[in-house]
């Protein structure tokens, strides 16, 4: 995911901000909510929450870096920064500045497969964040210029030297995306795109882009927090109401199956003191039936202390700086990611024949249920995390809307967890971390011979 | 408490949960001379081995109650902090106390802990951020002053850190009356009271000797500085000087002040180097505020080619900030935003739990919370005016870059008028 800018700002308290890690066998709440459709189509969700005299709204456009044409890689989120440019009743800098006055925090971020704007702000100034996205939503280009583009375009350019070019081990993601997924399909490229797509965008592309994907009827806009809900659907009618509606959105290309045919094994030389390994498999897509199975996979595998692959590689031998792995899924499909950095002195070919062989446990033996237990209770806590902030209960919302249909799918989700079994994870272990795999090793400059090279089953 | 601990209570009945900050006065500023670093370690280590349990037992504890616990210490304290659910939270607290009271510090994870750290802070050595933190510090401090090099250590003094300097600073600050009991949740004030009493009720030990403040003596002069990072397509810029304490009696002055020149995302230096000329992804001011004075810093990444010129707008704006008063309209967007943002920024127990851990760790007020809003309401386009001209100071600039020297050695020396000094990381083992 690419944000429009990262928070650096020191919040108040500089002391001990401990995670809300939170809680064991507690159910996840229903989030109450209702759904409107406007006439344009534009979908409204609100949820009602009077704790805290805060309001958050988030809308989501269905589209993201998955939809974008071949040589403009990066446009979506590009496009993105450029709606902080400014509309027809909003001067340049003037959203942000007039948001800030407000007390307000806002950002957007863009994905693969969608791109969200929120505004987290006092009750009271609600009716200014509907006014400023109705504004962006229905009248951003006849402002639009090639100054505007061109300044955020060396923004972004910068953004992508301060996140992937000049920091250690930054492009390991897209090597491997890029030989993941086929040249066809919309994961092949990473969000933030290349320096020389980034030059080649146009105020040509700018505006087809609007024309194409910014309209009511692909938008869902969750309304979040202590508001009254007439005076809102007032204000909503009155701002988004008279936006017309755009075409029907042009469907994507139908996606190639992705297949890795045998263990594809590459080197990067970068910046580095430490080589590390990353390994990566095909997963699958959110929700998938696996998909959840393979979340506690990656946490019995690296997830905490008592992991299996920290406790082994970490705690007991300590050969690995750091261990990690996740289950990246998203609309479309997913992958399966184990990194490794050895220690001084250890080599990543080592790290890989570890792996292998606490992968080989799995399969052969299962997990414990303690570790499932384990991996469970930190689904749990994180659920509850994300419902303890409006702005995470308004992301549930739209994630929900978008990729499962409905807003109404907390409960569902977290009951996919509850049934996963320890055989469900050895099941995926075998079905998935057998296959061929992507080996990348990230290697000190002139250190090539360190690269992973074999080790295929 | 009767033995000198300390309680502070805040209930929050939202959810059914509590976040617990138990505040120690071991932080890196009470480290004898030589042992750097020995707070963090020291701190690290409390979950890695109390009573009869070993780390890999104790998290297994913690995550049966569904807590994650996380202890660090800083420049001024050390932290262990949890959430739990208010049901968990008599048998999480208890794990705490045994990590507070019976730590064991076993010889191995000693051992590990350092060697961690010393592969940390040799990744660090190609990490532009890091690095230009780390050196920019260097370029602040004199050498002597602990502020000078990482709260956690450098590689000379945690490779000679032993077991032994651990137990005996351990021995030296962790005590009841250093110590600190936050909660916020879902608990009454007699609940938090009954189970600080049961668990810590009999914890004796002394008061520990007062920390003495770190000495805060900056260098002197002006200095330009380039770390090298050859083919880096930025830089990494630090722009700064020694700050203030965090009880300035200008405090809001200064934090008002410091959101109208590069606190906040429409402030002078992002809007300028960002908005006006897309040198940057970003760039912010900070003042860091600590109980000794902390750095003022400006923070930026640019693109290599414009080093020179992004440096020249940064020192402006601090010029003009001196220089000018504000406009009303400047004044009150900063003081609407941090009016306006207070809410949001303490939303959740976590949230609140670390607010108060702050007031403890500063001194500050019981009532500073409620006054809070009023106090930033009344700071004056003057009041800003003086505090840049009190606070900022172009004469003691210390800039430092991580960068391509080849490419920006020049446009560097030109915009700060002066030719930097370039160091290459692989050599700075232990820089003087």
């Amino acid at each position: 995911m690419t944000l429009r800018y990262l928070v650096t700002i020191c919040a108040l308290v500089t002391a001990a901000a401990g995670s809300a890690g939170g809680a064991g066998a507690q159910g996840v709440p229903k989030l109450q909510y209702e759904k409107i459709t406007l006439p344009n189509g534009l979908e409204v969700i609100l949820h009602e929450d009077h704790s805290t005299p805060i309001v958050v709204v988030n809308t989501w456009y269905k589209v993201g870096s998955g939809d974008e044409k071949p040589g403009r890689t990066g446009f979506a989120h590009l496009f993105e920064h450029v709606m902080f440019m400014g509309s027809e009743n909003v001067p340049v800098g003037a959203f942000d500045k007039w948001l800030e006055a407000a007390g307000a925090n806002n950002n957007g971020s863009t994905t693969e497969d969608r791109t969200n704007y929120y505004e987290s702000l006092p009750s009271n100034a609600l009716p200014l964040a509907l006014w400023l996205d109705a504004d962006r939503m229905g009248r951003l280009l006849p402002v639009m210029d090639q100054a505007k583009l061109d300044l955020q375009r060396d923004v972004v350019k910068n953004e992508r030297r301060q996140r992937v070019d000049n920091v250690p081990y930054g492009k390991w993601r897209e090597t491997v995306l890029a030989t993941l997924y086929p040249a066809n399909h919309p994961y092949h490229w990473p969000v933030i795109g290349s320096l020389a797509d980034l030059s080649a965008a146009s105020l040509e592309d700018v505006k087809e882009f609007f024309r194409t994907y910014y309209a009511p009827n692909n938008a869902t806009m969750v309304i979040a927090g202590d508001f009254n809900r007439d005076s809102t659907l007032t204000w909503v009618n009155r701002y988004f109401g008279a936006i017309p509606r755009g075409p029907q959105m042009p469907a994507r290309p139908a996606v190639p199956v992705v297949t890795v045919q045998r263990d594809t094994f590459l080197v990067l030389e970068d910046r580095v003191t430490l080589a590390r390994l990353h390994q990566t498999w095909k997963g699958e897509r959110i929700y998938h039936e696996n998909d959840a199975p393979l979340d506690i996979l990656a946490s019995v595998l690296a997830g905490d202390k008592n992991s299996r692959l920290y406790k082994r590689l970490v705690f007991d031998m300590q050969v690995a700086q750091d261990v990690s792995a996740f289950n990246n899924s998203t609309k479309l499909d997913g992958d399966f990611n184990i990194l490794v950095t050895p220690k001084p002195g250890q080599t990543p070919t080592r790290m890989a024949e570890l792996v292998r062989e606490e992968v080989s446990r799995i399969v052969a033996d299962g997990i414990t249920p303690r570790e499932l237990a384990r991996a469970l209770n930190t689904r749990r806590s994180s659920f509850l995390d994300q419902v303890a902030s409006v702005l995470g209960k308004s992301d549930r919302l739209a994630e929900y809307n978008y990729f499962a249909g409905t807003p109404d799918w907390i409960q569902q989700d977290a009951a996919r967890y509850d049934r996963v079994t320890a055989a469900d994870v050895q099941r995926v272990a075998a079905q998935y971390l057998t296959k061929p795999k992507v080996v990348l090793t990230v290697v000190p400059l002139g250190k090539k011979d360190l690269m992973v090279m074999g080790g295929a089953e | 408490m009767g033995n000198g601990m300390h309680l502070v209570v805040a209930p929050v009945t939202k959810l059914p949960i509590a976040s617990v900050i138990v505040i120690v006065e071991a932080g890196a500023s009470a480290e004898p001379t030589g042992k750097e670093g020995v707070a963090a370690l020291t701190a690290r280590l409390l979950p890695e081995g109390a009573g009869d349990l070993d780390g890999a037992a104790l998290a297994e504890r913690f995550e049966r109650l569904g807590a994650s616990v996380e202890s660090h210490a800083d420049w001024d304290v050390a932290a262990v902090s949890l959430t739990a659910l208010t049901a968990q939270l008599p048998a999480a607290l208890a794990l705490v106390r045994d990590l507070l009271r019976a730590p064991v510090f076993p010889e191995r994870e000693v051992a590990r802990l350092k060697e961690e750290r010393l592969a940390e802070l040799l990744q660090q050595r190609a990490e532009p951020r890091g690095l230009a933190d780390e050196q920019f510090a260097r370029a602040l401090y004199a050498p002597d002053v602990r502020y000078a090099s990482p709260p956690e250590g450098d590689s000379g003094s945690v490779r000679a850190l032993t077991r032994g300097d651990v137990l005996a600073f351990y021995a030296a600050r962790y005590r009841p009356a250093a110590t600190t009991l936050v909660i916020a949740g879902d608990v009454t004030q007699a609940q938090a009271r009954t189970l600080a009493d049961t668990l810590f009720g009999d914890w004796v030990g002394d008061s520990p000797a007062p920390v003495v403040t770190a000495v805060d003596t900056a260098q002197s002069g002006r200095l330009t500085r380039i770390v090298s990072k050859p083919d880096a397509p930025q830089s990494e810029l630090r722009v700064g000087h020694v700050g203030l304490a965090r009880g300035a009696p200008d405090y809001f002055d200064a934090m008002v002040m410091n959101a109208v020149l590069g606190g906040l995302f429409s402030s002078r230096i992002n809007l300028n180097l960002r908005e006006a000329h897309g040198y940057t992804y970003g760039a912010f001011s900070a003042f860091e505020w600590r109980r000794g004075a902390g750095p003022f810093v400006v923070s930026t990444a640019v693109k290599s080619d414009v080093t020179g010129a992004a440096v020249r707008e940064i020192l402006g704006e601090i010029e003009r900030m001196r220089r000018d008063e504000i406009g009303e309209e400047e004044l009150t967007l900063a003081t609407s935003y941090l009016d306006g943002v207070f809410p949001i920024r303490y939303e959740t127990t976590a949230a609140i739990a670390a607010a108060l851990a702050n007031l403890v760790i500063h001194a500050l007020p019981d009532d500073y919370y409620d006054r809070y809003r009023d106090r930033v309401r009344a700071v004056t386009t003057r009041s800003v005016l003086r505090a840049a001209q009190a606070h900022l100071h172009p004469d003691r600039m210390r800039i430092v870059v991580v960068g391509d020297p080849t490419v920006i050695a020049t446009p560097l020396g030109e915009a700060a008028g002066m030719t930097p000094d370039v160091m290459v990381p692989e050599r700075m083992e232990r820089p003087a």
